[in-house]
């Protein structure tokens, strides 16, 4: 077929595909990455709604705070959880370099239940227990998220973490957190935070599930150019 | 020509998927649903500790090199090329249907990526076996 063919002009157009498919790899492989903020954010910017800080893990004294927006029901949030956040826990939380504040983005279109999941979490939050709930969610997500309706889920999640069921029961049923999750949603979209899990770190900001060292690498940098100026 | 030019591009494809399983790529872009990140995280998108992605990115390499072989003076009149791409894709094309099956039967969730790499193989699965036809003629 390509016998005395010119193959030139296919090696030619062959070699734009591999550029323009180059080229695609890489322009995700640096959206995926860090952006800069072209100003830095206020704080209040970043502690998502007004009259809500988020949830906190960590010391008050750290260096540096991560701001985590984030879906229960969001495969790559759990996938962050799995794989960096026990390593995240261990080596810079409990050190006392970094502050962790999580915050509801729940993505409606796709994830029906981010919000009630959500909602379970900031119950187990007015117990207490946001964070044991927070794991449970996200160790427990495929499970759930195939369910009708995972609402006896969750429950069993407030039980098994320990919290007062009938108090819990009467939290879901009045859906006092709902208007609270809104607010952090817009709060999120005002910052212009649209897939999950992204991370705002200082100025930086990241997306997806990155791996420990991404993570490390950031705030060693940030570390270092707060710790001088205390 | 054209099998190596869809080799390619479904090689870019598996390379997208793969790297974004290595955490290497930050989010994908799969449009509102998400459900590229559902199967890609699923248990079925790793076989024997391997990413799926993985063997999308050796097959077609393995397609590609395959395609360019055959386009050589040396190589362009001999079956030999033609019936291995048939084979190989065909192989490929099964192990697609497969995973085409677990997206709608048991995961419940598409993923856009995987179905365009399902769309390019079995294009070069057909476009390979009309040549293999013509060849016996």
């Amino acid at each position: 077929m390509a016998q005395g063919m010119n193959l030139k002009p296919f090696y030619w157009g062959l070699g734009v595909v591999a550029l323009g498919g180059g080229a695609w790899i890489w322009t995700s492989m640096n959206r995926g990455g860090v952006e800069m903020y072209a100003e830095p954010l206020a704080v209040s910017e970043t502690s998502g709604a007004a009259s809500f800080p988020g949830y906190v893990k960590g010391s008050d004294a750290a260096l540096v705070e991560v701001n985590e927006y984030a879906d229960f029901q969001c495969p790559a949030c759990a996938l962050f959880w799995t794989l960096t956040f026990h390593d995240i826990e261990e080596r810079l939380i409990r050190t006392g370099q970094v502050r962790w504040r999580f915050h509801d983005r729940p993505i409606d279109g796709s994830h029906r239940f981010a919000r009630m999941a959500a909602h379970a979490a900031a119950c187990g939050d007015e117990q207490g227990a946001f964070w044991p709930m927070h794991d449970q969610l996200f160790a427990n997500q495929a499970a759930w998220s195939a369910e009708r309706n995972p609402e006896r889920t969750f429950r069993g999640y407030a039980r098994a973490v320990g919290l007062d069921v009938a108090r819990y029961d009467d939290c879901m049923q009045t859906g006092r957190f709902r208007a609270r999750i809104q607010a952090e949603a817009e709060a999120a979209d005002n910052l212009g935070i649209t897939s999950t899990p992204t991370f705002v770190i200082g100025r930086m900001r990241i997306s997806g599930a990155q791996p420990y060292d991404q993570f490390k690498r950031l705030i060693d940098s940030l570390s270092a150019k707060v710790a001088p100026s205390r | 020509m054209a099998t190596a030019t869809l080799a390619l591009a479904g090689f870019f494809v598996s390379l997208y998927l793969w790297l974004w399983k290595l955490g290497v790529v930050g989010s994908l872009s799969c449009g509102p649903g998400g459900g590229c990140e559902y199967v890609q995280t699923s248990p079925y998108a790793m076989v024997f500790g391997i990413p799926v992605a993985f063997f999308g990115v050796i097959g077609y390499l393995g397609l590609l090199v395959v395609s360019l072989v055959g386009l050589q003076p040396r190589w362009v009149q001999r079956r030999e090329p033609t019936v291995a791409l048939v084979v190989l894709s065909g192989a490929a094309v099964g192990f697609t249907a497969y995973l085409t099956y677990l997206e709608a039967a048991v995961i419940h969730a598409w993923c856009r990526w995987c179905l365009v790499s399902a769309g390019i193989i079995t294009a070069i699965f057909a476009v390979s076996l009309v040549g293999a036809v013509r060849r016996g003629r």
